[in-house]
């Protein structure tokens, strides 16, 4: 075994360790840590929130990456060793192999048979036709009219295990936090279901592709889950690369003035003005073309995926900066007329220290803001630029990838639409539970909102 | 007014200058006209003479900004990036890497992308502002909490399974319509009402739920109390006091709609297989053919541009305190 450290890998360790940073410097805040506390007196908040940790966990899960060692060719004498060209992650492992169990083609969700004919040979060497067998379904069945009862046995099993499971990780919880005043129960609620979700999946996938397979007869389920990362990683990111430009050139522009603002005006602006898809289309075009030019740079295809990927994030920050620039513009105009700013010039306090002491804590909550709204929307862009085809490397797992490659299939009869509903289904409740807990973040540290929820 | 609009054109012209010097770094600077000509040759054929061919063929063989072999004022206008970059400006697109001549493509594709955002933008807008001064009716209520997270909801699904569940169940269950394809003539409107029902049902989410919020701003100010004790109908006063006075924030997140009619305008129209400018540019993308990528880039920052100054016109007819100049 031997571990590979991708870029993006690197990159989604040091972001949650900046998250972490900014947190807990934020908390030491009393006005912040009242904010915070009103996010999470609601149980929404807590829900929310937890999902969007648990899409965090699989994320950093699946961002441990290493190559298997291969077994030594019988007979060669040689001590170096060599690795597997694919790249496995610790979710891999701990999904028990599910990403390894491919059929020939569709097949529905928890079908024994293959979707489409094929020509077999009986025992007598005749041809027929008819709907093979799944290789990796239904196996350790005596009769396939046993399947639903099976299914029922074998997730009242996962249920139990999952219950018992979840008691021990609430548990733990519990013992720490009864005496708190917020709603842990709602989170412990998700938790729970969470965790009796996963196990069902892990015990049940060996026997079973439980959202079917698609067209490459690979598991629905399994290439869902592994999108987790792609979204996560991206909706972060690009969002983390946008911020030092657009805070950078928002806070010169509002506090300079002048020249500098006519500048800073100019370029966003000019960014703005520019259709955004087009611009990211075109610049992953030429990042491809680089690629396509340089083959040499990258030893696995993970790692051609990777650097395009990152590419990618870079792109969609280095474009969409001018939204909140021009906020942070505005808030910073507006601040740097305030009298405590005054009093700081009077005082003879240089042009460094306003910035970062009286200026960059005031337009924090803008930051904060933009960070968790911009998220879903880049999740939801990623399907969009993967279905163009200037997004995601299809060497990576992405659900805008799944669905391009499904778009056509509801067109069959019968219909195959399983393939749809995994993608579907992880960005619907990824995307809502970002959306929902964005809401709450903004009605919170939002001065504005405040207010009007005060009066109202 | 008319001179405010002047000036206002002549303030776009550095900013389409900008767009212009940014695509022109982007397509020519970071990616050499050789790295164009060997992606567009195909890595077979690659020679150092048939990079040169292609150049010449395709008016790449110039330098990119000075051209010190040509006298006076040649010396600017004989390099890529007054033939190429430059001309936008005079409309004058060039042909693309296929050979086609972009300026009759684009001007006949036109119509048919018209006909699919003019109509679902504008249903979109009135659908959105409907929706959400019936929500604010219900305001403070159960049922207000829950016509927004309907709202949050319909947010998170990706406008592509809007596009994919509508034509499953519109023209595919129920047989109501085409499930793809176009046609210029007779009964064009039968291929539209599809990618337009899908444009304003994907747009409902995002759209109501942001008028919701800048009426239920105007909802709480005084003149608004002030028409209730004078005992006005509710009615009257969303439509006669709440709308009006809402109309500013309103025209000015439209003019934020406008290039994400160009995201909307690229799916729908491959997905729904329509003839107009955003399946143009999908095509161009994925043919990597950057002369057209290039026109549109220009024209849509004109549209922008366009749009900008047409919001601060419609300002001063929503509000007539306004004035331009």
């Amino acid at each position: 075994m031997k571990p590979l450290l991708l870029w993006s890998d690197l990159l989604i360790y040091l972001l949650v360790l900046m998250l972490c940073l900014f947190f807990l410097r934020l908390r030491g805040d009393p006005q912040t840590r009242e904010h915070w506390r009103r996010v999470f007196s609601t149980r929404l908040g807590m829900v929310t929130f937890t999902l969007i940790l648990v899409y965090v966990g699989i994320a950093l899960l699946d961002s441990l990456h290493f190559r298997r060692a291969l077994e030594p060719v019988e007979g060669t004498q040689s001590t170096e060793r060599f690795y597997d060209n694919q790249v496995t992650s610790a979710l891999d492992v701990m999904l028990a192999g599910m990403g390894e169990r491919f059929e020939r083609t569709y097949s529905s969700p928890f079908a024994l048979i293959s979707f489409a004919k094929e020509n077999m040979k009986d025992e007598n060497g005749a041809l027929y036709r008819d709907f093979p067998q799944l290789e990796h379904a239904g196996r350790h069945l005596a009769t396939p009219a046993d399947r639903w009862t099976d299914v029922l046995k074998k997730s009242i099993t996962a249920l139990i295990w999952g219950l018992l499971i979840s008691a021990v990780v609430v548990g733990m919880q519990w013992a720490f936090l009864r005496r708190s005043s917020l709603p842990w129960y709602a989170s412990w609620l998700t938790q729970t279901a969470v965790i009796c979700l996963a196990v069902w999946l892990v015990l049940i996938s060996p026997y079973y592709h439980v959202l079917g397979t698609d067209r490459g007869g690979a598991d629905v389920a399994y290439q869902s889950i592994k999108g987790v990362r792609t979204a996560v990683l991206l909706g972060t990111l690009a969002t983390l690369i946008m911020l030092p430009i657009a805070v950078t050139l928002g806070v010169m522009a509002g506090y300079f003035k002048g020249r500098v603002d006519d500048v800073v005006q100019y370029l966003y602006t000019t960014m703005s003005s520019i259709p955004g898809i087009l611009l990211i289309a075109a610049s992953v075009l030429l990042f491809q073309v680089y690629i396509d030019l340089h083959p040499d740079f990258f030893s696995t295809g993970m790692e051609k995926a990777d650097a395009r990927f990152i590419a990618l994030c870079f792109i969609l920050g280095v474009t969409s900066w001018s939204s909140l620039c021009r906020l942070i513009r505005g808030e910073t105009l507006k601040i740097s007329q305030l009298e405590f700013v005054q009093a700081a010039h009077a005082f003879g306090v240089s042009h460094s220290r306003i910035v970062t002491r009286h200026i960059l804590p005031n337009v924090v909550h803008i930051i904060l803001i933009t960070f968790v709204l911009d998220f879903s929307s880049l999740v939801l862009a990623e399907a969009v630029l993967s279905y163009i085809g200037v997004g995601i490397d299809p060497a990576m797992g992405s659900w805008g990838n799944m669905i391009n490659s499904a778009r056509s299939e509801l067109s069959r009869e019968p219909v195959v639409w399983w393939t749809l509903s995994g993608a579907f289904f992880f960005m619907f409740v990824l995307v809502l539970a970002a959306n929902l807990f964005a809401d709450l973040v903004r009605d919170a540290f939002d001065p504005r909102t405040g207010s009007r929820v005060a009066t109202a | 007014m008319l001179i405010y609009i002047i000036r206002r054109l002549f303030y776009a012209i550095p900013i389409l200058l900008g767009v212009n010097l940014l695509t022109f770094t982007l397509f020519f600077v970071v990616n050499s006209p050789d790295d164009m000509a060997v992606s567009q040759l195909g890595a077979k054929y690659v020679t150092p003479e048939a990079i040169q061919l292609w150049k010449e063929k395709n008016g790449y063989d110039r330098p990119l900004f000075y051209n010190p072999d040509a006298a006076g004022s040649d010396s600017l206008t004989e390099t890529i990036f007054f033939s190429k970059s430059l001309r936008l400006f005079a409309f004058d697109f060039g042909r693309s890497e296929s050979g086609r001549d972009i300026t009759t493509d684009i001007s006949t594709r036109m119509w048919p992308s018209l006909a699919v955002a003019v109509p679902s933008f504008l249903v979109g807008i009135w659908v959105n502002i409907c929706v959400a001064l019936l929500v604010v009716m219900f305001h403070a209520t159960r049922l207000d909490r829950w016509i927004v997270f309907v709202f949050v909801a319909m947010m998170s699904i990706s406008y592509l399974f809007y596009i994919i569940g509508g034509q499953y169940l519109v023209a595919k269950t129920w047989r109501l319509v085409p499930i793809s394809g176009f046609h210029a003539h007779g009964q064009f409107w039968k291929f539209l009402i599809l990618p337009v029902l899908v444009g304003v049902v994907a747009g409902i989410g995002a759209g109501a739920r942001w008028y919701r919020t800048l009426f239920l701003e105007e909802a709480n100010q005084d003149y608004v109390r002030t028409a209730r004790a004078k005992g006005a109908s509710e009615i009257r006063i969303l439509f006669r006091h709440i709308l009006p006075n809402a109309l500013i924030p309103i025209l000015t997140g439209i003019v934020v709609l406008i290039p994400s009619l160009f995201m909307g305008g690229l799916l729908i129209e491959s997905f729904f297989g329509i003839p107009g400018l955003g399946s143009y540019m999908l095509d161009a993308i994925k043919s990597q053919d950057f002369a057209i990528v290039r026109s549109m880039v220009f024209i849509g920052s004109i549209l922008y541009i366009i749009g900008l100054i047409l919001t601060d016109i419609s300002y001063t007819w929503a509000d007539p305190r306004l004035r331009l100049d």
